[in-house]
């Protein structure tokens, strides 16, 4: 069965410091990855290389058998991988509703100079994500008057309405208080499972790993320390000490 | 859209009685409508964030070929050479967009303000064609066919540029709200998540530079027909500095702001020069910062902010 993801090889440094150390990794159709680590040991990196942000030095990316190495963010979105980021990245000045309907446009490839953005768009689909991510409410206020985590659950949300077949979360639940994490998890992945996307978070809350992911790889110093199911991933005694601090 | 319609047909009535009713007006009210039509091109690329210091130069580049045409085929008709000076300004304007949109901010002000300085330059200094500073003529052609005095031509110019400036706004306002125009809206508050979305925002940028030099260069045509010359001066940075004034005294947030910021700037100007002679750019400075301090956002944001009351009470 051919990888979703590939990586071969694949090396960064920047000046004396390795950011990526050779890494071989794939990911398959169906998997939820949870990628742990501590801060600096290059997921981030891992992930902008992925989605076209940055070149590696060396090695390859695949994405559905097709090598995307150092193509552009917008090539690679367009293939089927899309992300969302460790801080939101929302069109402050839009409503919460415009920017589902601007990513609605952008995947149907709809963009014209005569239609308008609400009427461009499928509004069932805008409607379907908004009720998902419990947005609805607030669906026509300025981004920029959101909580935290509902500017996360509307980055997301945002990539979610492109329908990707994979989707990378860096750490979707940083800066959400510890009560609302779970809520949040629990409203990403219910809607990842209906529309069955393979995807990638960064996550540092063990619980939340335990919880979510049916894979884990842990990064230590740019190379994948250790790669298989939690329980055996978050069992082993240098991923204990070096990545969990236990 | 009765209720617009309605107000559109009031203002347009009120400015042409006026023009009856004090003759005098006409050319003022004329250069207004085609700075406000100038600064809406302006106003275009202030939506994605970025500010033009050179874009009086598709101004000149629109007046010359008025010049130009009207020299090489007497008798042609002033709306040809409008449609001419349009298209050399918007063709003009997609080709030096492929280089200037993969910049932002103030790079994108200041090579925008270099390339209109080195086309004034060549201009100004190609006498034998251009006639130097003086500038070439454009003697009164026929409008739609007939040739009229010079009272009847600059009525019916100021007619054209009432229809016109209703059918810009109209048209800008659609191109505001419209998927393209939203998109280009959003490069300034966060052009990385658009190419996430798998949107070029460079494409958007140049679509959107490409309308504002269409919008300069309508101008610059109906600037050369009603001024009967057109010198380099029209494309001078002073020029566009005056663009960007109308355009921030207007606003971004509607289209109509611009055209009420032109009337505003024309009249200030007439009335400070009779008032305080050569001082008269001290009143417009002044009127500029009680703008920026009083109505950030410009005009038009008086719009947003009876919007925003109309809700609140509702």
């Amino acid at each position: 069965m051919t990888a979703l993801l590939e990586t071969r090889g694949l090396s960064l440094s920047f000046g004396g410091i390795v950011a990526a150390d050779n890494i071989d990794f794939s990911l398959h159709e169906g998997e939820r990855l949870a990628v742990i680590g501590q801060n600096g040991a290059g997921k981030t990196t891992f992930i902008n290389i992925c989605t076209g942000l940055i070149k590696p030095d060396s090695g390859s990316v695949m994405f559905d058998g097709k090598v995307i190495t150092a193509r552009s963010p917008r090539d690679i979105v367009r293939r089927g991988m899309a992300r969302s980021f460790q801080i939101p990245q929302l069109f402050m000045e839009h409503t919460v509703r415009q920017c589902l309907e601007l990513s609605g446009v952008a995947r149907q490839r709809k963009l014209s100079l005569f239609t308008n953005l609400g009427k461009a768009n499928d509004g069932p689909g805008v409607d379907h994500i908004l009720e998902l991510v419990g947005l609805r409410e607030r669906q026509h206020e300025l981004c920029d008057s959101l909580p935290e985590g509902q500017r996360k659950l509307l980055d997301v949300a945002m990539s979610l309405m492109l329908r990707p077949r994979l989707l990378i979360m860096d750490e979707p639940t940083s800066g959400v208080s510890t009560e609302e994490k779970h809520d949040l998890m629990e409203i990403l992945m219910e809607a990842l499972e209906e529309q069955k996307t393979t995807s990638i978070f960064v996550e540092h809350d063990v619980d939340i790993v335990k919880r979510y992911a049916s894979r884990v790889a842990a990064w230590i110093s740019g190379a994948v320390a250790a790669d298989g199911a939690p329980d055996t991933v978050l069992a082993d005694p240098t991923i204990q000490r070096e990545v969990l601090g236990i | 859209m009765i209720k617009r319609l309605f107000i559109t047909g009031i203002v347009f009535l009120a400015v042409l009685g006026l023009s009856v009713a004090f003759p005098w007006m006409r050319v003022p009210l004329i250069m207004a409508l085609v700075y406000g039509t100038a600064a809406l091109g302006v106003v275009v690329l202030l939506r994605a964030g970025q500010i033009s210091f050179g874009h009086a130069m598709y101004m000149l580049i629109s007046g010359y070929t008025v010049a130009f045409l009207s020299e090489a085929f007497p008798g042609t008709d002033g709306i040809v050479l409008v449609l001419a000076g349009t298209g050399v300004s918007l063709v003009t304007g997609m080709v030096l967009g492929l280089f200037l949109v993969r910049y932002r901010g103030i790079f994108f002000g200041m090579l925008n303000l270099a390339i209109s300085m080195v086309i004034f330059t060549i201009v100004t200094k190609f006498y034998g064609m251009t006639g130097g500073s003086d500038g070439m003529r454009v003697p009164r052609p026929s409008l739609f066919g007939a040739d009229m005095d010079r009272a009847g031509y600059e009525a019916t110019l100021l007619i054209i540029l009432l229809i016109l400036a209703v059918v810009l706004v109209f048209s800008v306002q659609q191109f505001f709200r419209s998927s393209a125009g939203e998109a280009m809206a959003s490069i300034k508050t966060n052009e990385d998540r658009l190419e996430y979305l798998g949107v070029s925002a460079k494409k958007l940028l140049w679509q959107g530079y490409a309308v504002s030099a269409g919008l300069c260069g309508l101008a610059g045509a109906f600037y050369g027909l009603s001024q009967g010359l057109v010198t380099p001066e029209a494309g001078y940075w002073l020029k566009s500095g005056e663009l960007v004034f109308i355009s921030i005294l207007g606003g971004s947030a509607h289209a109509i702001g611009v055209f009420v910021a032109a009337l505003l700037f024309e009249f200030v100007k007439m009335y400070a020069s009779i008032l305080v002679g050569g001082s008269w750019q001290l009143v417009l400075g002044v009127t500029l910062i009680a703008i920026i301090y009083f109505l950030p956002d410009g005009l038009t944001s008086l719009l947003r902010k009876k919007r925003q009351t109309a809700e609140v009470r509702s």
